[in-house]
């Protein structure tokens, strides 16, 4: 399904964000081999802020995160993940929700 | 931040957050809302259908002047497979009525238009502050909350939760669980724009008459899940949602999913040609009633979503966020008029209303539910909507094949697929079920 996969960038180019530069809200914690909650966030986060480095770890850029609090959900108990809202003000802003 | 005390401080300005703001403020209390986007409605997503009863309730007349899309006179459901659907639908012109029942609304439009109403009715309402956590004395008692602005703790009698389903600042303080994985779906959603014209010839309708549709099928891949078309003015929106849980499992993409979904030979047709302005996506409370945290202590309630108010049979969860923030800032005027603290004792007349209202008595209802569809996921959402499918077409395909022996083939492909046993069990465990 690639073919398909890579227009999730187009879904978040048509979202209005403010950024928040060099403040992140969502931290993954250090790791030489991702978890099982790490790598199911690869494929359950519908903005595809969670991808593999070329060492193989989980890194996130949390730029175009649409905050459904789905890595929360997957990822936070096991520590996996550090997880808070934007600072007010910042992040996506629905035009339609 | 604030030097002042507040009667009550809302976080959150959703549903049932604006419904408690304003029922409090109506009501003459002292109130500070607290709303983390750049305005409110900024962080909030839903299909989206308003249900007018819940609404006259709280604004009787809100038809003056609320942005309402279209009033709904025709529901369809979908039973899907990979190349068709098997429907069911129901349209009747006594929807077309003074005072419909039900009608589209647009999240972000309809939250600023709610917004104002609470503004009007005497609460202050500050955007652009994050609330990090909740403000407790050494008795655990909330008096208030703490927000990322400089000098940020605000207090009051009540911390009214409408955080929404996440329930950040609840699992914070320990006042509730983290929601589990298989107990909230991830729904993603788009709206395609096209004009309104073109949405009414594609729909059959006229005027301000609107359609939703609800399907299920082989467009959730095995997973518990289901996808929703609703036609507003000018654009279509559509989406799908499925447990996060079996999103972790299967290792299924959300894009993936509603890019299917908007491929598939009965949806292409409805969006063809439009221009899509918005990808959005959110959690939804699938737990049912057996989810449902602690809904009151001392110095607090919690409502809607982050309460995981959600019928996911009826997908009604609007309607219950605004009856539990008007209940919720119902009892504490009640509590405050006597002059009494809010302690959870006090508070717990919330409870009381909200378990005597429609909300808790539908969600008990369907207590089961949740989890006969989600341990029964392949069986309901694979192999019984191909099979209907493959039933309805040997019985509309004409070949030349005696109707006794395609009846007899389609008996059996269901047999064979589920065997005697598992349909009588099937059907069984969904009639006590919807009980």
């Amino acid at each position: 399904m690639t073919d398909l996969s890579v227009r999730v960038e187009d879904k978040l180019y048509q979202n209005r964000y403010q950024v928040d530069s060099g403040k992140v809200h969502i931290k993954v914690r250090e790791h030489d081999k991702p978890s099982g909650p790490l790598r199911a966030l690869l494929t359950a986060c519908p903005a595809r802020c969670y991808e593999l480095n070329d060492k193989g770890q989980v890194e996130i850029t949390a730029d175009g995160c649409i905050e459904c609090g789905t890595c929360r959900i997957i990822g936070e108990a096991s520590g996996d993940i550090e997880w808070n809202y934007p600072r007010g003000g910042y992040g996506i802003s629905f035009k339609f929700g | 931040m604030i030097d002042e005390r507040f009667d009550a401080i809302v976080v959150g300005a959703g549903m049932a957050g604006n419904a408690a703001a304003y029922t409090l403020a109506e009501r003459g209390l002292k109130v500070l809302q607290l709303e983390r986007g750049e305005y409110s409605g900024a962080k909030n997503v839903q299909g989206a259908i308003l249900y007018s009863d819940m609404l006259e309730k709280i604004i009787p007349n809100f038809r003056e002047d609320a942005p309402l899309e279209r009033h709904l006179v025709e529901q369809r459901f979908w039973m899907m497979d990979d190349r068709s659907h098997t429907g069911m639908q129901y349209r009747s012109d006594d929807f077309n009525e003074e005072k419909p029942n039900r009608y589209t609304i647009i999240r972000t439009q309809f939250d600023k238009w709610f917004s104002q109403k609470v503004r009007d009715a005497g609460a202050l309402v500050i955007c652009e502050t994050t609330v990090t956590s909740l403000v407790q004395n050494g008795e655990g008692k909330v008096i208030g909350v703490r927000t990322d602005r400089k000098d940020g703790e605000v207090h009051a009698d009540v911390v009214v939760l409408a955080e929404g389903v996440s329930g950040l600042l609840g699992t914070r303080a320990g006042l509730r669980e983290r929601p589990e994985a298989d107990k909230v779906a991830l729904a993603s959603r788009k709206c395609h724009f096209l004009p309104s014209e073109t949405i009414e010839a594609r729909f059959n309708l006229k005027g301000d008459e609107g359609v939703v549709i609800e399907a299920a099928g082989t467009i959730s891949q095995g997973m518990t899940g289901m996808g929703f078309i609703y036609t507003n003015k000018e654009c279509i929106s559509l989406g799908i949602g499925c447990l996060v849980s079996d999103f972790q499992e299967t290792g299924q993409t959300p894009y993936d999913l509603i890019e299917r979904f908007k491929m598939h030979p009965s949806v292409a047709p409805l969006i063809a040609g439009s221009e899509v302005k918005e990808y959005s996506a959110h959690l939804i409370p699938e737990g049912g009633y057996n989810a449902i945290p602690q809904l009151y202590g001392d110095g607090w309630v919690m409502v809607g979503d982050a309460a995981q108010l959600n019928n996911a049979i009826h997908r009604e969860g609007s309607n219950l966020a605004m009856t539990s923030g008007r209940l919720a800032a119902e009892a504490i005027f009640q509590v405050k008029s006597r002059r009494d603290p809010m302690t959870a004792e006090n508070l717990s007349l919330y409870k009381k209303m909200i378990d005597d209202s429609f909300v808790m008595k539908d969600l008990k209802k369907y207590k089961d539910m949740p989890a006969l569809l989600h341990t029964q996921s392949k069986n309901f959402f694979l192999t019984y909507p191909q099979l209907v499918s493959k039933a309805m077409q040997d019985f509309l395909r004409v070949d030349g094949t005696p109707k006794i022996q395609k009846e007899k083939a389609s008996l059996k492909s269901f047999v064979s697929a589920r065997s005697w046993w598992g349909l009588a069990g099937d059907a069984v465990r969904l009639a006590r079920a919807w009980r």
